[in-house]
């Protein structure tokens, strides 16, 4: 048994590369992150008889700019981390493009195993590709490999093993000309990078002099950073190369570079690579496909019908396993009852624990149907269309056709979930555009403030619930496109980033695949439900609890109980005893809402009273909203508790209602203002966690602040207007 | 090149060969790094339902790209 080999899998997205990468280490994967960059960096093991490898794999690219941080991710890990081989993965059916990544790999050094994948895909066009012929001219091993069948995967791991060894520690930059114009400069300054040592313990001096030429920021910065009077000197010979391009070529350096690299590329090919006819069946089907789901008519409908039809789906078949959860909290909580003395634990135990932790592990079968369609749909390539389709609308919001999706599964359509929908703008390629639609999804119209719409609607608005609902949810985009626009018109002022972006031919997902990813994204919501609800549950309680009514007080409840208890014992008819059941369960509820208000939340809310009457809430709200900061499905059951409801099932909120309509505290405006605060204050606690995460704590905290301003502005609003 | 037109302005089904990208910075990487590059063949094949983005395919792929930004290439048109 040797030492590790490193192994860096690239290549540009769609390419397949992930398909292969689950191929290669199967369900053993390691999931994090880059330091300081949300870019996920996963990782897992292949063994072979005589080795092992640990592959990793970098995120999918179509260049090495330092544009994007997914591109300087997989340059540093290259630089940096020197794996001692690189793994390329190719689209075999567009080769041309996909080598341009190649070619740039090349000029770093790195030593390559190239693997033309969608072979398959090939042979169906009826062309053929001389692999021979184009490891001969790159240098390096090149294997036809299958991933969504695992077609010379192994082959593929051989090479790369036999490779690894053979080159180890020998990096060979690849020179390649940029033409009369630009070649003698190139030397000029390799010369002067060589001769000064400058930043050549980290890149090829060529490569260096390249991305001086490229303009690079990330270079430059390097080197302006270093102190180095060789940057200066660069730099004059970089910005008079540029006015040479100029006033020749009639374009900048940078585009004289890529064209000299497709020259190469192009040169490689004509030398008989690809053989064979170039009609291409595989994208003639998804052409037919494009034509009419991209159609103006019927795009926009079939776009609608999916996105419904995803709710549709999400609820009945995530209910099943959704009854498997609660039953199992269920067991749990009657368990911890029976085995722990009723006391101050087993409040904690029940109540707090199980209660709060059960609440969002409820979720956990709905959040993982709604993310295996979204796997699906991403992974067949619908995903992209609809960007492209919904691109100028959004756009004119400073948001990206790609913001559609997170919005619709924070509840864009009733009953979504704003924490897969904040991780789910990853998919956005441009900071400004996802920072805005990580800042306004939560106002959607999620899933756990759809109790208290319904609650409300159906107290107040007897007639009209269905359209207060529509209403709410209009009222839900209407916010987040306008609070987008002037997020990105003040704070994330910006220009647009650029949306050229590949509509990838249809493909049908693969079963593996649409697994490990539903898997992870679950597990990562399971592993906050298990950390910070848990402790918010436990704070929660806590502040509902402490400090218990005055011995006096308590003593007073006491004697009603018992004075009613007697006169029960002393009942004869079954008609007097259930009026004293009702008398005692009276008592119970005073008791419950006489040492809510004792608590300190109670006090809190009280405190708060002055300042959220302005939008028509009591203090018995105040604590229900604070109660929904940590999950907003907490928000019905503390209305519950501080009427003196007892215990009321968010389900099955009609008590509750009756109450507070006929409340003389409560009228249709109360109802209406309490209804937009919900809909738009803070995001709950694991969103907040998730922003900050995604984005960072400041935005985080920004979205807390914001959100709860501006929902409380518009409740005084309309609590003074209706 | 005396017939080039702007890459905006051109049809749906409509084909060309692309004869000049003047896009810059990081605009112009992204161009460039999709392999749309001088003397690549194009051919339109559609637009979304508000007329941008605009959909074209390169010989092996298809891209979208913004009206606005289509506006940097310029396009000697070939067919239909």
């Amino acid at each position: 048994m040797t030492a590790t080999i490193t192994a860096a899998l690239a290549g540009n997205p769609n390419c397949g590369k992930t398909t292969l990468f689950n191929a290669l280490t199967g369900a053993r994967q390691h999931v994090g992150n880059y330091p300081g960059v949300t870019v996920e960096r996963r990782s897992g093991n292949v063994k072979t008889d005589t080795a092992s490898l640990n592959v990793v794999d970098l995120p999918g690219t179509y260049s090495l700019t330092a544009y994007s941080p997914e591109e300087l991710v997989a340059r540093d890990f290259i630089v940096d981390e020197r794996p001692q081989v690189v793994i390329n993965v190719l689209d075999a059916t567009s080769l041309e493009r996909n080598l341009y990544l190649t070619i740039q790999f090349m000029e770093l050094g790195a030593p390559m195993v190239l693997a033309l994948n969608m072979m398959d895909a090939v042979k169906k066009q009826g062309k053929t590709i001389d692999t021979d012929k184009l490891s001969t001219l790159l240098g390096f091993p090149v294997v036809e490999t299958v991933a969504r069948t695992g077609l010379g995967k192994n082959a593929l791991v051989q090479h790369a093993v036999a490779f690894a060894r053979q080159k180890e520690k020998s990096w060979q930059p690849l020179h390649i000309s940029y033409g009369p114009v630009l070649d003698p400069i190139l030397n000029e300054m390799e010369e002067m990078i060589r001769a000064n040592g400058f930043l050549d313990q980290r890149f090829p001096s060529r490569w260096i002099a390249l991305k001086y030429l490229e303009e690079d920021e990330q270079v430059l910065k390097l080197g302006g950073g270093s102190g180095s009077k060789t940057h200066q000197q660069l730099k004059i010979i970089a910005d008079k190369a540029k006015e040479k391009c100029f006033t020749t070529l009639e374009v900048g350096p940078e585009a004289v570079i890529a064209d000299f690299r497709y020259g190469h590329i192009a040169s490689m090919m004509k030398q008989g690579v690809v053989k064979g006819d170039t009609t291409h069946q595989r994208r003639h089907l998804s052409d037919k496909i494009d034509r009419v789901v991209t159609d103006q008519f019927f795009g926009p409908i079939i776009m609608l019908a999916t996105l419904y039809g995803i709710f549709y789906i999400t609820f009945p078949i995530g209910e099943i396993p959704m009854g498997w959860v609660e039953a199992f909290f269920e067991w749990l909580t009657n368990a911890a009852t029976a085995i722990i003395p009723e006391s101050l634990l087993q409040s904690l135990v029940v109540d707090g624990i199980i209660g709060g932790v059960g609440g969002v592990m409820g979720f956990v079968p709905l959040i993982m149907v709604m993310f295996m369609a979204i796997t699906i749909l991403e992974d067949l390539g619908y995903m992209a269309r609809m960007a492209y389709m919904m691109d100028r609308v959004l756009r004119m919001f400073g948001l990206h056709g790609a913001s559609l999706m997170p919005f619709i599964i924070s509840g864009g359509i009733p009953g979504g979930c704003a924490v897969p929908g904040v991780m789910a703008a990853r998919t956005l390629r441009s900071p400004k555009e996802k920072l805005a639609t990580i800042l306004t999804a939560p106002f959607m119209n999620c899933g756990a403030k759809v109790p208290v719409f319904l609650l409300l609607s159906a107290a107040f608005f007897p007639d009209n619930a269905a359209r207060v609902m529509f209403g709410i949810t209009i009222i839900s985009w209407v916010v987040a496109l306008l609070v987008a626009k002037l997020l990105r018109t003040t704070v994330i002022k910006g220009e647009s980033t650029p949306f050229v972006m590949e509509l990838p031919p249809y493909r049908i997902p693969t079963m593996k695949g649409v697994l490990i990813h539903t898997w992870e994204r679950a597990w990562q919501y399971m592993k906050k439900a298990g950390t910070v609800i848990l402790g918010i549950s436990i704070l929660i309680w806590a502040a509902m609890t402490f400090p218990g009514l005055p011995d006096e007080s308590a003593g007073t409840f006491q004697a009603q109980r018992t004075a009613a208890e007697a006169t029960l014992a002393a009942a004869t008819t079954d008609q007097q005893r259930s009026a004293l059941e009702q008398e005692l369960m009276g008592i119970n509820n005073m008791e419950a809402q006489a040492a809510l208000k004792y608590s300190v939340a109670g006090r809190v809310g009280s405190a708060f009273e002055p300042v959220s009457k302005l939008a028509g809430f009591d203090w018995r709200t105040n604590i229900a909203l604070l109660g929904g900061f940590a999950a907003k499905e907490v928000i019905v059951s503390s209305l519950g508790t501080a009427y003196s409801m007892g215990d009321v099932d968010p389900e099955a909120s009609e008590g509750l209602g009756a109450r507070l309509a006929n409340d003389p505290n409560w009228s249709r405006a109360t109802a209406m203002s309490l209804m937009i605060f919900v809909l738009l204050y803070a995001p709950c606690f694991v969103t907040v966690a998730v922003i900050g995460r995604e984005a960072s704590w400041g935005w985080a905290g920004f979205s807390v602040v914001f959100n709860t301003g501006l929902a409380f502005t518009l409740s005084v609003i309309v609590y003074h207007i209706m | 090149m005396t017939n080039t037109i702007n890459l905006r302005e051109m049809q749906v089904n409509q084909t060309g060969t692309i004869r000049s990208v003047r896009a810059t910075g990081e605009l112009g990487r992204r161009i460039r790094d999709m392999g749309l590059v001088p003397n690549t063949e194009i051919r339109i094949v559609g637009r979304a339902p508000l007329k941008d983005p605009v959909a074209l395919r390169l010989l092996d792929f298809t891209i979208t790209l913004r009206n606005n930004e289509a506006d940097f290439i310029t396009v000697e048109p070939t067919g239909e």
